[in-house]
């Protein structure tokens, strides 16, 4: 598709812009603590989040013991399991999956991909980090308060969640809802950036539909999370003054242990709402990086442009919009009105079209490409089983009818996982495969990176498969045991057990992919400036790791689409973005 | 239709100066404070359609309250047309008074919540009360926020100043205010309506 003519007028000169003012640090602290500079920003942003993540990793791992080997273990009461259960929950989603996604690799990738030197705010952007790590430190302490971190779910739904009773109903709760409150101020500042440095830091020919896809993806992402986070806002706020100030926002009249507690005439549904309102824009917010991201990957690994250039953006944008009116699909069974029932099940359903385009666009953009199974292509492929996987059992879940009796079993969780962890994680490890060479000029291990996916993937596929039988039959989430109950068998036991064992595997093996990040730094093959011979600008400056102001004396021009691989006629299999029409070796071809 | 792969594509120019990224940073951040208060009013809506609804005192204080904000943001708007045709004393008068008139709307406010607290309808667990205080302390926030980005302005205009980067400043401090005077009068009307909001509510399909 991509037939570029040979026209003289396709030569424009470097932008004639003002000098941009970027602040030059003159100390090892300024530059690389207080840094200003997006992809120093962008490293910091990766670390926290994988730190925390790993936190994340070894709170799965009791879960996981407790459910696998009920009553063997003398550190997990019931308490501690619902601890585990909603820390693990809320630090995936937001700390990890939201922070790296937009925080790490928007960092990263925006300036460079639009052909910025840094982003338009960068003081700004360096306060969103700061702002960020307080927030997850505010979560950390949480565990060393007077009740341990809150245990009330990760969707923390009153009255239960600040009702007496709950693990962390004092402190934890506290800590938690302040916390998110200062994630969404950093995440904020950092949108905002985000959003600005897309739409008018972008460099001289980078239209927006020549954007590569990851752009899009991110770019789309943070408008989602700016517009959704305000309802976590309020929603933190309000129950800190239900639980502090004794006001009934949320919290109805309460009859314990023969005594009408203090509150009288709040509205649990409406937290419920609330939540949603930002819940499920939030599972897009993971989603729709993922998706852009492995667009790329699948792109250059397979040398072939993507399928559908324009398809796709319009798809994210589609989504992107959809989400924002299928929120009560969590909540049917809420009691609300089956007619709204109707609705948000029609909603859900139509968002699978998009979505499908793009499942359909990325099988096309493999489909007779020269696919080269490296480490990131293997991760992209994994993802797309993976995102299919989950998507199918949404269909089943988004229907009123037949999620009604799956609700709160072992199936939602398979789902879950399946659909907004195991494929968003699987892009992550395939982008970081990609892009380490850029950030650090050196390649991550071959083998390593190859053990670390198939352990990776069928180890995933071990955990969450059988999950879904389990749900099947029945098997409640959340519960600390199941006991002698008579609708589930025994074999449900054994199911537990060999799911457990699959994911003390899949945990373990994220350890060599922690000792390949830090070995290859030291001793990885250098990579040069553009291994995976890709047309993007970030391959394409002058040094690598890119230096502060990314690209040299002149910003790069633009000339073409992110997706100029193997085109017909040309000598190279690929034609970077900033290359000139005439100097396309090969131009000769008509097609070049 | 923008086709990505056409050469003329080339020679379009995207960059731009810092004064319209400022711009539209601050037109993103009125649609997140959109959002944000959007979400209180519908909640506020909501929770107005169950019976036992006890709505709020009306406060005769806030239409002075609303009084002073809407002086505050004519004063900013007069400030802005004065720098634009060059007249920097009217532009340094009308600025401090747009400034002035937002304490006097904050002090109003503070005022109108210690009035409240100490009327018998007080009762913290009544929503309305609680809601009362939340929407008008989160608007003051705000309004507190946009004091501290007036005041770097206002430190900036004695002596010698480079007057486009002041109108750019005034420009952006006078959108802010127009909005969150919009955002009051929504609100204020909302606060105000006691249980006068059945014909909304209805078409709303809330009630």
């Amino acid at each position: 598709m991509s037939y570029v003519a040979h026209d003289e007028s396709a030569f424009a000169p470097p932008a004639e812009v003002e000098e941009v003012e970027l602040y030059h640090p003159k100390t090892w602290v300024g530059k690389y603590v207080w840094s200003q500079d997006a992809k120093i920003i962008a490293v910091q942003y990766a670390m926290t989040a994988i730190g925390i993540g790993l936190v994340a990793l070894v709170l799965s791992w009791l879960m996981r013991l407790q459910l696998g080997y009920p009553n063997s273990f003398s550190f997990i009461n019931p308490s501690n399991y619902l601890q585990f259960v909603t820390m693990h929950g809320m630090i995936m989603v937001i700390y990890l999956l939201t922070a790296l996604f937009l925080g790490g690799f928007g960092n990263y990738l925006i300036p460079l991909m639009v052909g910025a030197r840094d982003m338009v705010f960068p003081y700004v952007n360096m306060v969103s980090y700061w702002v960020y790590l307080f927030a997850v430190l505010l979560l950390v302490a949480s565990f060393f308060v007077t009740g341990g971190p809150t245990g009330a779910g990760w969707t923390l739904y009153p009255p239960q969640a600040i009702a007496q009773g709950t693990p962390g109903a004092s402190w934890g709760i506290i800590l938690m809802l302040v916390s998110l409150a200062f994630f969404i101020i950093g995440f904020t500042m950092g949108g905002l950036n985000y959003v600005v440095t897309v739409l008018q830091a972008r460099t001289r020919g980078m239209t927006m539909m020549r954007l590569p896809l990851t752009v899009w993806g991110i770019f789309m992402a943070t408008v989602l999370a700016l517009l959704a986070f305000p309802a976590l806002f309020v929603s933190a706020i309000m129950m800190i003054l239900d639980l502090t100030l004794g006001t009934s926002f949320f919290m109805p009249a309460v009859v314990s242990m023969g005594k009408l507690g203090e509150h009288t005439g709040g509205n649990p549904l409406l937290f419920q709402h609330l939540f949603w309102f930002f819940g499920h824009p939030e599972v897009y917010i993971v989603a729709l990086p993922a998706f852009g991201i492995v667009s790329d990957l699948l792109s250059v690994h397979a040398r072939k442009n993507i399928f559908g250039y324009r398809m796709m953006v319009w798809a994210i944008v589609a989504i992107g919009a959809l989400s924002f009116i299928v929120w009560a699909h969590h909540m049917y069974v809420s009691g609300m009105n089956p007619y709204f029932g109707f609705f948000f099940a029609t909603t859900t359903l139509i968002i699978a079209v998009p979505t499908a385009i793009k499942v359909y666009n990325w099988v096309l953009t493999l489909w007779r490409g020269n696919i080269h199974l490296t480490v990131p292509m293997l991760f992209a492929i994994g993802f797309i089983f993976t995102f299919i996987n989950g998507g199918l059992t949404g269909l089943f879940l988004g229907n009123a009818t037949v999620s009604v009796p799956l609700s709160d079993t072992m199936f939602v969780v398979a789902h879950f996982h399946m659909v907004m962890a195991i494929a968003p994680i699987m892009v992550v490890f395939g982008a970081i495969y990609h892009w380490y060479p850029k950030i650090t000029g050196r390649m991550l291990n071959d083998t390593l990176g190859k053990f670390h996916f198939w352990i990776s993937f069928v180890g995933s596929y071990g955990i969450y498969y059988p999950m879904h039988y389990l749900g099947m039959m029945g098997v409640p989430r959340r519960y600390y045991a199941i006991g002698g109950t008579d609708f589930i068998p025994a074999s449900a036991h054994f199911v537990n057990e060999w799911i457990t064992i699959a994911a003390l595997i899949v945990g373990a093996v994220q350890l060599v992919f922690l000792y390949n990040l830090i070995w290859s730094y030291f001793k990885g093959k250098p990579s040069g400036s553009n291994p995976w011979n890709a047309t993007t600008l970030e391959w394409q400056t002058p040094d690598t790791p890119p230096k502060h102001g990314n690209f040299g004396p002149a910003l790069p021009v633009v000339y073409r689409w992110a997706y100029d691989y193997s085109v017909p006629g040309a000598v190279d299999d690929f034609i970077p973005q900033n290359v000139p029409p005439r100097e396309v070796a090969g131009r000769n071809s008509s097609k070049t | 239709m923008v086709k990505p792969w056409v050469p003329a594509q080339g020679t379009v120019e995207n960059l731009h100066d810092k004064a319209t990224a400022r711009k539209l940073a601050l037109r993103v951040f009125l649609a997140v404070v959109t959002v944000l208060f959007m979400l209180l009013v519908v909640a506020y809506g909501r929770r107005m359609a169950y019976e036992d609804w006890r709505p709020s005192p009306q406060l005769g204080l806030l239409w002075a309250n609303t009084f002073a904000l809407i002086l505050s943001s004519v004063a900013l708007q007069w400030a802005l047309f004065s720098v634009r045709r060059g007249r920097m004393d009217g532009m340094r008068v009308a600025f401090l008074a747009g400034g002035a008139f937002t304490v006097v709307f904050l002090i109003g406010q503070v005022l109108a919540w210690r009035q409240l607290g100490t009327m018998v309808y007080f009762d913290v667990t009544n929503p309305a009360i609680a809601f009362f205080y939340l929407i008008t302390g989160l608007h003051g926030l705000h309004l507190l926020g946009g004091l501290v980005a007036w005041g770097r302005t206002f430190a900036r205009v004695w002596g010698d100043f480079d007057v486009v980067k002041i109108r750019h400043s005034m420009e952006l401090c006078t959108l802010y205010w127009h909005f969150l005077l919009g955002v009051w009068l929504v609100l204020f009307g909302l606060l105000f309506s006691g249980n006068n909001l059945d014909i909304l509510l209805k078409l709303c399909g809330i009630r």
